[in-house]
């Protein structure tokens, strides 16, 4: 059941993502000037036919944040008393509090009428929170704790490369952010060009924010296209050939409705999608990278064990229904980057 | 580590359940700055014998587009309540006058100062619109927001130079008061729950200001003699100014042309 459960957490947070992405879009932010009250209400008990104009956007975006932030709490206190790898608990911890200051964030950014760094750092962190509840989703499902009782081989080009695109991809969500915060999304009104030019012929400080974003989309492109391209080619394992080819077509998606978005003078639906669909993007790159790590995770086990094989030992022993049926577990060999198609698989 | 977590348990559950009871708060808030603007002693009144006045005409020199019908779908109060509502950042006479323009001294009158009027101006929110679109207020006066809707609304205020503030409206006949401590030329007002909805207040520290009717036409009554600047706005035109100097007693006339 809790795999079940990370999973639909992992879920609702995209879903809230999205739901923030709509009042962004909307320019609802501010359509209920109260928090956490809504005009006056408690929360929960706001009448569903005052949810007018902006207010649908904003007051639905509480309603899914605080559904969410309780999730989050059930997910933490279940792994808490159920999970007995110490460094997913402390994930739990993690989400938990990153949830939190997400949701006082959500306030002040209310209460101070958005200020431009409050709600940068409010959809900075919803992404964060995202990684989070993605991650332990993943390192609680069957498949992932079928890893600790096979030989993983190692492939350290694809876990660097995978590192530096997640990484990189979270730089240009952030910078995504900025532009939408700080009012920069059609400071270039054209595209594929730029006032058409290649590059601006005249800047601005919106400008520079919404050219940094056009940049950050070619490096992404680059960065997906080499890290998928070589789990392709190097490797037959699905488990990194499917977040490969889904992160291929996210990408796609993405650039899609990048470009629409400036097209359709940021229609609002477009928007939030390019929004919700960038944080697929991160999430995905984010599984591809643990899971292209997941040899060096057989040693991250229960305290008591002396190293990273011995401890998959010594776990597989304390906690034989995590490993039923499983054969020895060796130590993860560490080989060098493969150099033909198919060398690692 | 188990006291730590615990607590942050507590911690998100309050986040996600505090909250007042359902009890509506029609509490207006207080004049922001409240009189702290009026000037502490007013010059001597201008004798009506020798008081001069600006009179003149704001036109347009072009076609100006018409009004668009505003879409109002998403509260089913507003479609129902002014089906017919059209944007109002352009209101273009037959004869080119143009209405909704804020014509105000802008320089000339020294150091004068000027006793705020108590009286209030009043800013309605009815048919899911703010009337009037335009208006003038003189800094310490007091500014009256009512709801006539029966819909919710926020009253949201982005001065630049004056304190911005966000207040909600959720029950018709809700009223709010509100002072601006600094004058300030324009401020925008907007309705976040409709995003079709705004206004604009000229805060200024004088009387001498006015809002165009539909014939484009204006008067500053009661000047003392001298020479002024003075300034016409427009939401979307821009702003033009002129010099005019007038005699006691005298009426002089001063026309503005805005162009594409």
């Amino acid at each position: 059941m809790l795999p079940l459960f990370a999973a639909l957490v992992a879920a609702s947070t995209g879903v809230l993502i999205f739901a923030g992405g709509l009042v962004t879009s909307t320019g609802s932010g501010l359509s209920v000037p109260d928090w956490p009250n809504t005009y006056g209400w408690f929360m929960w008990a706001f009448p569903l036919d005052k949810m007018v104009g902006g207010i649908f956007y904003e007051h639905l975006h509480r309603l899914v944040a605080s559904t969410v932030g309780f999730l989050i709490v059930v997910l933490a206190v279940w792994l808490w008393r159920a999970e007995p790898r110490a460094w997913v608990r402390r994930l739990g911890y993690l989400a938990l509090a990153a949830v939190i200051v997400q949701g006082i964030l959500g306030g002040i950014t209310v209460l101070w009428y958005l200020p431009d760094a409050i709600s940068i750092a409010h959809a900075s962190l919803a992404q964060i929170v995202f990684c989070l509840t993605t991650t332990i989703a993943l390192v609680t499902a069957p498949g992932w704790k079928r890893g600790d009782r096979v030989r993983l081989p190692r492939d350290l080009t694809l876990e660097r490369l995978a590192i530096v695109t997640t990484a990189v991809i979270y730089t240009q969500i952030v910078i995504g952010a900025t532009m939408r915060h700080t009012g920069a999304g059609l400071a270039i009104p054209d595209f594929p060009l730029a006032f058409g030019h290649l590059v601006p012929p005249q800047w601005d400080a919106k400008i520079a924010i919404h050219f940094a974003h056009r940049v950050g989309a070619a490096t992404v492109a680059a960065l997906v296209l080499a890290t998928a391209g070589h789990v392709v080619y190097h490797h037959r394992r699905p488990e990194l050939r499917r977040p490969a080819m889904l992160l291929l077509l996210l990408l796609a998606l993405q650039i899609t409705l990048g470009a629409l978005t400036v097209l359709s003078q940021k229609q609002f639906l477009i928007n939030s999608l390019h929004v919700v669909n960038g944080a697929l993007v991160l999430v995905t790159s984010l599984v591809l990278t643990l899971r292209a790590h997941r040899a060096r995770f057989a040693g991250l086990v229960p305290a008591g064990s002396a190293d990273d094989a011995g401890s998959a030992v010594v776990f597989a022993e304390r906690n034989p229904a995590y490993v039923r049926g499983a054969g020895p577990v060796s130590r993860p060999e560490t080989i060098a980057a493969p150099t033909r198609r198919g060398a690692s698989a | 580590m188990t006291r730590l977590f615990v607590a942050a348990c507590v911690a998100a559950t309050l986040l996600a359940a505090c909250g007042g009871n359902s009890t509506q708060n029609q509490q207006t808030s207080a004049p922001a700055g409240s009189g702290a603007g009026a000037p502490a002693a007013a010059s001597p009144a201008v004798d009506p014998a020798i008081a001069a006045t600006v009179t003149g005409k704001v036109t347009f020199a072009g076609t100006a587009p018409a009004p668009a019908p505003i879409k109002l779908s998403s509260d089913p109060y507003c479609e129902k309540a002014n089906p017919g509502l059209t944007t109002e950042n352009e209101i273009v006479g037959k004869d080119g006058s143009v209405g909704n323009v804020f014509v105000y001294v802008k320089d000339g009158l020294g150091t004068r100062t000027f006793t705020a009027p108590s009286e209030p101006v009043v800013m309605d929110q009815k048919g899911c619109h703010y009337a009037p679109h335009v208006l003038g207020i003189q800094v310490g006066q007091p500014l009256q927001i009512v709801n006539s809707d029966d819909t919710l609304h926020n009253v949201h205020g982005l001065p630049k130079a004056n304190k911005e503030f966000n207040q909600g409206q959720p029950i018709q006949g809700m009223k709010m008061t509100h002072t601006f401590s600094t004058k300030e030329v324009m401020i925008p007002f907007k309705c976040d729950v409709h995003g079709w909805m705004n206004a604009w207040i000229g805060v200024v520290d004088h009387p001498y200001y006015a809002v165009t009717s539909t014939d484009g036409t204006f008067s500053l009554k009661g000047l003392p003699p001298g020479t002024y600047t003075i300034e016409a706005w427009h939401e979307r035109l821009g702003t033009q100014t002129q010099t005019v100097t007038v005699g006691e007693k005298e009426t002089k006339d001063v026309a503005f042309t805005f162009k594409t």
